[in-house]
């Protein structure tokens, strides 16, 4: 072959991109790089005449901005990376596209990225920055100069391998090394019923058959620890906990319920005629490995939920996890990545999907904490809309067409629980970079909008997430039946096994029944906006599962066996015992000193620098953002959507607290739930229309004391959904989240809850913002305030045990208080209002405060003990601000006392009765550059 | 009054083409989304409207520069009829990525380049329009809204001949969030009919998407900025 062309194309001046890897060199402790130039290269197989080079530099270069050259550089100290062989490479699919427009023949392209590295940079320190910075081990390879490129081989031929596994004879023993030796993730007793049935069968399963099997019976799939038959360590028999959850849904019998814990998202009905749909996910292990990527796919994922639902998406939400960004790099165990780099990535790969797919992403939290280092938590969310109930489907009839929509299928994800070394090995080559989802947020985009016209077409949908086609079709399938052809479905490149189609994880794929008179209009619809759909076979009315590769059959299931074949799993739980004995405040000598302190705190200190990285403007829709304020750069308690043509609106409000769930998790569960509702009623929504979500990471339940602290935190959910009326319509739940610490032991990650409050504003038009309005207003904390600081933000900073007290406790009367509240916030006369949450009431005028660029003066404290009054975390609170002229009618409407705390004051302090502070240092301290999360003396 | 018609033209990855069509029809237009491979397959439907409106968002991802398969698409398929469209007077309006579009394809002068904080940013501008050519903001006031992208950094190899050409519509007001030369938000091309702007007028058009609402600000309507091009259409 020909040598292969390459293009190098450098920015004038200053490349953005050099500064923020220059900055990432030095904090990975590497200062001896003085300066690093980036630059993109385009490689071409074929060498490409001078005609056609003048002809490509037109098209792809832009004088004003870049400059190219076809000569290799000559930089003396260079670090090259180029993508793994089998990773999807969008930009070289844009050059070829546009070679096609410019008449120029086809060929083989890649890309890469030069990094020169400048000042006394050695081959061990250009080896360092390529594996921690520079190149991802997971998706990308890097050469020390220049790199060859790899071009995808475009004449594989099909490969129908498919290969049985005998597991009818097996001891225990030897179908136990079956399942760890093939990643298949089950227990002895499902590997059992597996074989028994096989045995029945009269036959072996292929390879095809028992990683479906796997895969649908997996933890992720399945929920087999929130299905399971639990006992407690003293004997009790525990409701499992996914009922436990139904069962605390169905008692609320909430009039606007439509669809929970069915399907892949909870429906609503907030106003006649329109629901909503809402949906969470957790998107962890990729997320640690390929923060970039993880993220990406996981927006990615959620938002196909939405559509799975029948729903067309409008928001994203997103909560993140991360060690503390100054981690001293040496302390990082072997392929942990550096929480900066985590965070970086991902932050990078949430607003790469948002911003490209055309969504707002609005609501979310980050927190930052050593539990998370390895092991970082990405959530995201989405809530989508439709109308005259087009999502009531009639489920997939016999004869319906099995339709796949959307992506082409690679081999992308196939490292997951049902990964196995062996067969992987067999098709090197190819394969190295199966094991990462790519993203790719312009086709699901065009998905998006291909749905919108294909209304009434279809009889099911649903999205391909984990599992692929064989968790869609066969979920899809289940009781009717399906005969598949995987030799249909369209692939990014030749070579793919059967079990590899079937199985792939690609993204941005959903799967339809489509009766067959309406597949010509559906093709059509989806040609026009250029989405790739493709029969692969029908729904058959058997119910059996039948795929087959050509005239080869590869899988031959009954349903039942698939989704209902499962043994229940038995767990013993450890019920903790909380520390939960009143104990005094701690004792804190400068309280002036320790509010700098929490507001400097990563997890309370400003977000903006991430939330301004998503586009949470676009659709127009966003009226409470997620920065609110005079300089826009106060946190808003919730936000608010709202349709430009529509007086309603929808809030989300967000509720997650760790530290309370090291200590206490029942009552950590309650006062989330408690925080997801003060945050959607502080601006402006209604209480009585309320849904929630729970979200789970945490550790292995295996371990009883770990699984007594889920069971007691599903407790405090449904205790709390009861208390507030408000039901849970949809969870997810992602266990196994373990690291290995310095100590050499396993450790679960902090026992994180996230709760999703998605609520009804009846008036958009109504909404409150925290950020203080008017010199010469009145506060009031609305709420009782008790000394508890078990878990809180003061123990944090102060360094104190997170046992130093109990954690708040729920508050009987809070829900009352809400209802009320939120009559008074209607009428538009409350002029802020903020919850009380994290570093108390202290933190919360001071946040209002910054926000509004007012002084605040406090002249009493809500008890009797100051630092009580300044720092407890207690639940079921609010800080409000009223004009002095509205203050009877304020407290008349409250129907309890409340206590007016200070006021707003022109001078830019913030004072107390002990001590004051100007308002500059508390916003430098809230808004400046992050500080150490151990930085407490 | 009569609805001039808007074609707003979205590519693949388009995403705020509903927006712009709200904003039309609100600026008493009446908007037609039409997808690129429509407009391909029938270049006589820019005859068919008096106004054009390239959309926002990620043409193919921005996968080789934020616009450029657009623009390459545009100069390939429909390039006579768009220099028809503009020389006969027709309103041109491209926003964000139609703006990064309309300056490759050569109808607008300069080039964007990465903001200078090398990432995207989302958040609220105030533009000042610049008395020069465009029909677009000749007349309006101060407008705020929206900007969100990351590569916005306008560059021109001759800022001043620009200016004096009247060319420069709009400066960011105050602070310059992505590092353009001159502070420069928007351009238009000799005649004034074409414009290019990164910011995002359409996410203006109801006092309630202000912000600072609840503090009593309601200012600057990006709305004005589609009546003018609306205007000029119908006057035309």
């Amino acid at each position: 072959m020909a040598r292969a062309a390459r293009l190098t194309i450098r920015t004038i001046g200053a490349d953005p991109r050099a500064a923020s890897t220059l900055a990432d060199a030095h904090a990975l402790g590497v200062p001896a790089v003085e300066a690093i130039d980036v630059a993109d290269v385009i490689f071409f197989a074929d060498p490409q005449s001078p005609a056609a080079r003048a002809a490509l530099e037109a098209a792809l270069v832009d004088p004003l901005l870049q400059h190219a050259t076809w000569d290799d550089p000559t930089d003396r100290s260079v670090v090259e990376t180029a993508l793994l062989p089998g990773v999807t490479d969008p930009a070289a699919a844009a050059v070829q596209l546009a070679m096609q427009m410019i008449g120029l023949p086809h060929t083989g392209v890649a890309t890469g990225r030069h990094c020169a590295l400048h000042g006394a940079v050695d081959p061990s320190t250009r080896a360092l920055l390529a594996r921690r910075l520079l190149a991802n081990g997971v998706i990308e390879r890097w050469a020390d100069g220049l790199i060859e490129p790899h071009f995808v081989d475009e004449h594989a031929v099909a490969d129908r391998t498919v290969d049985t596994v005998a597991i009818t004879a097996l001891s225990d023993v030897e179908l136990e090394a079956l399942s760890k030796e093939r990643g298949l993730s089950l227990d002895l007793a499902e590997l059992q019923v597996i074989a028994a049935h096989f045995r029945t069968a009269g036959r072996e399963p292929t390879d095809v058959e028992l990683e479906t099997l796997a895969q649908t019976w997996s933890e992720h799939c399945s929920h087999k620890t929130f299905r399971a038959r639990i006992t407690s360590t003293a004997g009790d028999e525990i409701v499992p906990l996914l009922r436990q959850l139904r069962d605390s849904t169905d008692a609320i019998a909430a009039p606007f319920l439509r669809s929970a814990f069915v399907g892949n998202a909870g429906i609503v009905e907030f106003t006649p005629g329109a629901t909503l749909a809402v949906k969470a996910e957790t998107h962890n292990h990729p997320s640690a490995i390929e923060p970039f990527g993880g993220a990406n796919t996981g927006v990615g994922g959620v938002i196909r939920d939405v559509m799975g639902a029948a729903h067309h998406p409008i928001a994203i939400t997103d909560i993140l996890c991360f060690g503390p960004t100054d981690t001293d790099p040496a302390t990082l165990p072997d392929g942990v990545l550096h929480p900066r780099l985590v965070e970086r990535g991902v932050v990078a790969g949430v607003a790469d999907y948002g911003n490209k797919i055309g969504l707002p992403t609005v609501a979310g939290a980050v927190l930052y904490d050593p539990g998370y280092t390895a092991n970082p938590l990405v959530y995201a969310g989405c809530i989508g809309v439709a109308t005259d109930d087009a999502w009531l489907l009639a489920g997939p009839q016999p004869g319906d067409l099995v339709v796949v929509l959307g992506g082409r299928t690679g081999r992308d994800g196939l490292r997951g629980a049902t990964f196995s070394s062996a067969t992987m090995d067999a098709t090197t080559g190819d394969v190295a970079g199966a094991s990462v989802q790519i993203g790719d947020p312009i086709v699901e985009k065009l998905l998006i909008d291909a749905l919108r016209e294909c209304t009434g077409l279809f009889t099911a949908i649903t999205d391909c997430g984990a599992g692929g086609l064989s968790s869609a079709v066969g979920e899809m399938a289940e009781g009717v039946g399906a005969d598949v052809d995987v030799a249909l479905a369209p692939l990014k490149y030749p070579g793919l096994r059967p079990w590899e189609v079937w199985l792939s994880e690609a993204q941005e794929r959903m799967v339809m029944a489509v009766p067959p008179a309406n597949w010509p209009t559906l093709l059509e619809v989806c040609a026009k906006h250029g989405v790739e759909a493709t029969a692969l076979g029908t729904f058959t009315g058997d119910g059996q599962l039948h795929v087959h590769a050509g005239d080869l059959t590869v899988l031959r299931l009954d349903t039942h066996f698939l989704h209902d074949g499962r043994p229940q799993r038995s767990m013993v739980a450890e019920l903790p015992t909380p520390h939960r004995q009143p104990a005094p405040a701690p004792v804190v000598p400068d309280p002036a000193a320790t509010l700098l302190r929490l507001l400097a705190h990563p997890n309370i200190a400003s977000k903006e620098r991430i939330i301004r990285r998503y586009d949470h403007e676009i659709r127009g829709t966003t009226v409470v953002r997620p920065l609110v304020g005079a300089h826009h750069d106060g946190h808003a308690d919730g936000v608010v959507l709202a349709e430009p043509t529509e007086q309603h609106g929808v809030a989300l409000g967000i509720g997650v607290n760790p530290w309370y769930g090291l200590v206490d998790p029942e009552r950590m569960a309650h006062a989330v739930v408690d925080e997801a509702m003060r945050n959607v009623v502080a601006v402006g929504a209604d209480p009585s229309n309320v849904a929630l979500l729970d979200n789970f990471s945490w550790g292995d339940p295996r371990r009883p004391s770990t699984l007594g602290e889920l069971v007691m935190a599903v407790q405090g959910c449904c205790d709390a959904a009861a208390a507030y009326g408000a039901p849970f319509v949809s969870g997810k739940d992602s266990l196994n989240n373990e690291y290995l610490g310095s100590d050499g032991q396993r450790h679960a990650v902090p026992p994180t809850l996230v709760i999703t409050a998605m609520a009804h504003v009846p008036d958009a038009d109504a909404t409150v913002t925290p950020d203080l309005k008017a010199v010469g207003n009145l506060l009031v904390v609305v709420g009782n305030t008790s000394t508890e600081f078990g878990g809180s933000h003061l123990a944090l900073v102060e360094g104190l045990p997170l046992t130093c007290g109990p954690v708040p406790a729920p508050d009987p009367s809070a829900p009352a208080r809400y209802r009320q509240l939120h009559h008074l916030l209607s009428t538009g006369r409350v002029r802020a209002c903020h919850d009380l949450s994290e570093g108390g009431l202290a933190v919360a005028a001071a946040e209002m405060a910054i926000a509004g660029d007012l002084g605040i003066s406090l002249h009493t404290l809500p008890h009797a003990d100051p630092i009580t009054g300044l720092f407890a975390e207690s639940l079921g609170r609010f800080l409000c601000e009223v004009a002095p002229s509205d203050l009877d009618w304020f407290l008349d409407g409250l129907g309890e006392s409340a206590i007016v705390v200070g006021t707003v004051i022109a001078e830019p302090e913030f004072r107390t009765p002990g001590w004051s502070l100007p308002l500059s240092s508390l916003r430098s301290a809230f808004s400046g550059t992050q500080p150490s999360a151990e930085a407490a003396p | 009054m009569s609805r001039p018609t808007a074609l707003v033209l979205a590519a693949p990855g388009t995403n705020r083409d509903h927006d712009v069509a709200f904003a039309l029809e609100l600026a008493g237009a009446a908007p037609r989304i039409t997808l690129l491979s429509e407009l391909m397959a029938n270049p006589s439907l820019l005859v068919d409207h008096q106004m054009l409106v390239v959309a926002g968002g990620f043409s193919y991802a921005d996968a080789l520069g934020a616009g450029s398969m657009w623009s390459l698409a545009l100069q390939h398929g429909v390039a006579d009829e768009l220099h028809a469209f503009v020389a006969v007077g027709k309103p041109v309006l491209g926003i964000c990525n139609g703006f990064q579009v309309l300056t490759s394809a050569g109808l607008l002068p300069g080039a964007l380049g990465h903001n200078e904080s090398g990432h995207f940013q989302c958040e609220w501008v105030r533009l000042q329009p610049v008395g020069g050519r465009s029909v677009w903001t000749a007349g309006l006031d101060p407008i705020e809204c929206p900007m969100a992208h990351g590569e916005g950094r306008y560059v021109h190899p001759d800022v001043a001949a620009l200016e004096a050409a009247g060319q420069v519509a709009l400066r960011y007001d105050g602070h310059n969030p992505n590092g353009s030369m001159a502070a420069i938000a928007g351009v238009c091309d000799p005649t004034g009919v074409v414009l290019g702007l990164m910011p995002h007028p359409e996410n203006h058009v109801l006092e309630r998407q202000h912000p600072r609402r609840a503090r009593g600000t309601n200012s600057g309507l990006g709305l004005h900025l589609f009546q003018r091009g609306v205007q000029h259409a119908r006057e035309r």
